[in-house]
């Protein structure tokens, strides 16, 4: 087929691929931009076996539809609380693969070089063996092939942190590795060793183009990801999942450059940009700086923190569902905590009954509440919440002082007044949902003790709080029967 | 340990310390609760509900004293009462320590443990054990009930078929916890309700209640109340002045005054004068809840209701509490409950008196042998810190400066990227070849596009958009399917592996993406 053909297919292709990420605007077109997406990349995959370049079909299709089968599977099991684990896993899958088209780029131009040096006349026969992408090495200038080595370098560099990174990732949202912050003895010392490192192969690399610089670098980018994010506890997730995603999309692009290849370079860039502007958004919402978010552990405070006075006031669920019961309009705020304990079905019942009674229920959400951005918004869609009740914060941050009744379920940073109030606090400045300003506030905890921060929570203590302790779900359901 | 309330002895006293529901409570944290017979009676608690509830009726107030370990009761106690204490006893009521010197002698002697109500601190800790609130919300109430009971009008305005009904005008001077309860009756009976208070910071309180708030056209700079544990303080004579004027244009309006101003230890201030009643319309009614300290009103006659010359009722009651005695008892009974609680930490009916504590310290005034009045300040103030200065209000001027101010560092800031970045782009050019500075301008123009675009995804679908982005990082495979034609198994093997994770991805990607999609509904 001919080139032209290809090239074509990937114009159409970058465009569906635009418009299926613009139409997440909002929910409605959003389920038509999905398709643009698999149409898309449909087309591209089409495109590219057919064009120049490509061969053993058979064995590609193959391999397609096995990874399709599996891709299928995970899709249909996985279950609403884990999508930051999904999500990692695959951001993993894309890194390792383009550590994979890296090292293939470096070996053809070894490929090349060898062709070139056997002799001039069998030049022609012994390209076509190698198939299309060494042609367009064999093309290419010194200065461009100076240029391809960088590129396929950062590429590799790119993918094999991403690999790492999200590897760990996927463990810490899974549970499997410790969500603390742990770090090695050297701390970030280690890491700009290993960047350093990387530099120094970069050099040693375009300079004599052999492969053991490249080797020793992916082993340091592959140390620089697992390294780096272990170093970030769980509550950060959010900024780390979404500067993977950024990272893979990156990746994506420097192949791209390696391989000459537009739709990967538009097509990396727009992932790329997408996640830096999810991993911008999240930073704003605690208000810290991507800087300070990576090298994990939170900003220098600059005086003692404020002490909170008071205590904690716990009520039973008979004295909530009473509350409830007189509320005329409630808001919910829901965290992580929610999650962990599955408890948005129950939620969502409880939204029913009261909603059935003529009240006005809403929900608040926090940019960071869950482990991803976007969490607590898919969990209570799977719950069946319909989402015009479901608030950003900027959106529903006025109403509180006129509702009955907030109800916290599982969250605690996001709703910490110290953030205005103190200005010692860690998390000064962070915005954060005014739930106290409410005249009631239920505060639904596992017990007592700071949350993932080990920041003190005022609002805990406020008058106007009470404490509904235990877990998330069974409180819930202990609740449900009560409202009437 | 037992806990034991006998009947009050004091004249006209109706309320009890102890309630069956407390009693209850009680229990839960290990103790035995005893009360004398007949107790609870004057608050409409029978015997045989106490009993019910697990109480031990004891016959007499001597046998009542002698078995409890802890005494739990209203008024400050009598001459005979201090005499029944002993060593290892604890008695918790109300004590008035400031004025009561011989009582308190009288326990340190015997070396018995007092713990005053009235001390509670004002803390937000203390605020469920703080009687003296509790009883001054009931107080409040009830000065608004009696005044009702002595106005011979509608509280709220009415247009009726027999003629239009004006609204009473009613103030409320001092909006500390009685004033306040005051106010919220008043209001919610329909009248028109004014308030006074000499600590400024409380007019936010007064106007939430419904009320509206005196201001007076007065400029000193006042105390702030958190300075003395939320009570009012001394007034300068010219805010004084200030104050009765205000009163006086006020007085021939109002159809009720109830006055609840007191300043810790000292007489009652005078701020309703002779020649306010008598500038008052016939009929009209002043309750002072501050009658028991010689009254804001001169005319007051404690325990009593008499009527001026000019038909002006004045109510000196001074027993408001006792007159809703089950309200005021069941009120009690539980702060006293909230106060076992602090002192069984173990939950094991085991008092541990700890003095580092500071609400227990505050109300404690003797205490093994010693008094210990007046407690030392408490270690957390009683009120948060005074609010920060308001952020001054800019006039447009100032506002459309910083508007313009702001514009031009956006613009210093963009032309400085621009400038930086398009030197950058030009280095670039000059080292770079043509083929990759094709390939960059792609690049660039992709990721303004991708910038564009994602800022207009909604926040609800962020996670749809990770997954998505996911599925189409995964067109990575187009370079992995360039590859696998290569004459190298290395490179085919890498380029298949390449291919089958893309895969996964893809699928995986798209399909829950549609998934999480599917899922999200109107209502």
């Amino acid at each position: 087929m001919e080139f032209g053909f290809t090239t074509a297919a990937y114009v159409v292709a970058a465009v569906l691929f635009i418009l299926s990420l613009g139409g997440l605007s909002n929910q409605e077109s959003a389920k038509r931009a999905v398709w643009y997406g698999i149409v898309g990349m449909a087309l591209a995959v089409f495109a590219t076996l057919v064009g120049p370049g490509s061969g053993l079909w058979l064995l590609s299709l193959l391999l397609i539809a096995g990874g399709g089968l599996i891709g299928q599977y995970v899709a249909q099991r996985v279950q609403m609380t884990e999508m930051p684990q999904l999500v990692a896993a695959m951001h993993s899958l894309v890194g390792l693969a383009a550590v994979f088209v890296g090292f293939n780029a470096h070996f053809e131009i070894g490929n090349v070089a060898e062709v070139y040096a056997i002799a001039d006349a069998a030049k022609e026969i012994e390209l076509d063996g190698l198939g299309a992408f060494a042609k367009l090495i064999a093309k290419k200038t010194p200065a461009e092939l100076a240029i391809l080595h960088v590129e396929l370098f950062l590429g590799i560099f790119i993918g094999a942190i991403t690999f790492t990174g999200s590897v760990v990732a996927y463990g810490k949202l899974a549970g499997k590795v410790t969500s603390a912050a742990t770090k090695l003895p050297g701390g970030h010392a280690l890491n700009a060793g290993a960047a350093a490192l990387s530099l120094i192969c970069l050099i040693w690399y375009t300079s004599s183009g052999s492969f053991f610089p490249l080797l020793l670098m992916t082993l340091a980018a592959l140390f620089i990801g697992y390294h780096l994010i272990m170093g970030i506890g769980g509550a950060d997730m959010p900024v780390v999942v979404s500067m993977l995603n950024s990272y893979s999309g990156w990746a994506a692009a420097a192949i791209g450059f390696s391989l000459g290849n537009d739709l990967l370079i538009v097509v990396g860039a727009l992932v790329g940009s997408s996640g830096a502007i999810l991993s911008y958004i999240m930073c704003k919402a605690m208000n810290r700086h991507f800087v300070s978010v990576i090298l994990g552990g939170f900003g220098g405070t600059s005086g003692p923190q404020m002490e909170v006075e008071g205590e904690q006031v716990a009520i039973e669920a008979d004295g909530v569902a009473a509350a409830l019961n007189d509320a005329d309009s409630v808001i919910i705020i829901p965290g992580y905590g929610m999650a962990v304990a599955q408890a948005q079905q129950s939620v969502s019942e409880l939204v029913r009954k009261l909603r059935a009674r003529g009240k006005n229920v809403r929900f608040a959400i926090h940019p960071v509440a869950g482990r991803l951005p976007g969490h607590m918004n898919v969990l209570l869609a799977e719950a069946k919440v319909p989402y015009d009740i479901v608030m950003e914060m900027d959106e529903i941050n006025d109403d509180f002082p006129d509702t009955d009744v907030a109800i916290v379920i599982g969250s605690n940073d996001i709703v910490n007044p110290a953030a205005q109030e103190d200005p010692n606090s860690p998390i000064a400045g962070m915005p954060v949902l005014e739930c106290w300003k409410a005249k009631q506030v239920f505060v639904s905890k596992r017990g007592q003790g700071t949350g993932y921060s080990g920041i003190e929570n005022p609002l805990f203590f406020k008058e106007n709080t009470r404490m509904f302790y235990g877990d998330a779900k069974a409180s819930l359901d202990k609740l449900l029967p009560m409202i009437d | 340990m037992k806990i034991g309330t006998p009947k009050e002895t004091y004249k006209g006293e109706n309320r009890v310390a102890m309630t069956p529901d407390s009693a209850l409570q009680l229990q839960k944290l290990g103790y035995e609760c005893l009360i004398e017979k007949g107790a609870g009676a004057a608050a409409g608690f029978s015997d045989a509900a106490y009993e019910a509830a697990g109480v031990e009726v004891m016959k007499t107030a001597a046998s009542l004293w002698k078995a409890a370990d802890i005494i739990a009761k209203v008024r400050q106690p009598d001459a005979t009462e201090l005499k029944r204490l002993t060593k290892d006893k604890t008695l918790i009521s109300f004590f008035n320590p400031a004025g009561n010197e011989e009582g308190m002698g009288a326990a340190k002697s015997k070396g018995a443990t007092v713990i005053a109500m009235e001390m509670v601190p004002r803390i937000s800790r203390a605020q469920k054990m703080d009687a003296l609130s509790s009883m001054a919300n009931i107080a409040g109430y009830r000065a608004v009930i009696e005044a009702g009971n002595n106005f011979g009008r509608f509280f709220t305005g009415q247009v009726t078929a027999a003629g239009k009904v004006p609204p009473a005008k009613v103030l409320i001077v001092g909006a500390g916890v009685a004033g306040l309860a005051a106010i919220g009756t008043s209001t919610s009976l329909g009248a028109i309700t004014y308030a006074f208070d000499v600590r400024p910071e409380v007019a936010e309180q007064v106007e939430s209640m419904g009320a509206e708030f005196v201001y007076l056209d007065f400029k000193e700079e006042q105390q702030d109340g958190a300075a003395t544990g939320g009570y009012a303080s001394v007034q300068s004579e010219e805010f004084r002045e200030a104050q009765l004027a205000k009163f006086r244009e006020l007085a021939p309006e109002m159809d009720i005054v109830i006055t609840t101003a007191l300043i810790p230890n000292r007489e009652a201030p005078e701020l309703w004068t002779k020649d306010m009643v008598e500038s008052m319309k016939p009929g009209s009614v002043i309750v002072d809840l501050a009658a028991e300290k010689g009254g804001n009103c001169k005319l007051t006659v404690p325990d009593e209701k008499i009527v001026t010359d000019n038909g002006v009722t004045i109510i000196g009651y001074t027993d408001f509490p006792s007159r809703m005695a089950a309200q005021s008892s069941s009120l009690y009974a539980t702060n006293i409950r909230h106060m076992m609680t602090d002192l069984t930490p173990e939950k094991d009916g085991k008092v541990i008196h700890d003095m580092e504590d500071d609400v227990i310290r505050g109300a404690t005034v003797t205490h093994e042998g010693e008094i210990t009045f007046p407690p030392p300040p408490p270690k957390v103030q009683a009120i948060a810190a005074q609010k920060k200065p308001e952020v001054k209000e800019l006039t447009p001027e100032e506002k459309k400066a910083q508007e313009i101010a702001a514009f031009k560092a956006q613009t210093k800031q963009q032309f400085t990227l621009l400038g930086v970045g398009g030197a950058l782009m030009l280095l670039v050019g000059l080292i770079a070849p043509a083929s990759f500075m094709q390939h960059f301008i792609v690049f660039v123009l992709a990721i303004f596009v991708g910038f564009q675009v994602i800022w207009n995804v909604s926040h609800s679908l962020h996670t749809p958009l990770m997954a998505i982005t996911n599925a189409i990082s995964s067109i990575i495979i187009v370079g992995a399917l360039m590859q696998i034609g290569s004459g190298s198994f290395l490179v085919i093997l890498l380029a298949a592996l390449s291919v089958f994770m893309a895969g996964i991805n893809i699928f995986g990607g798209f399909l829950v993406t549609r998934r999480m999609l599917a899922m999200f509904q109107k209502s």
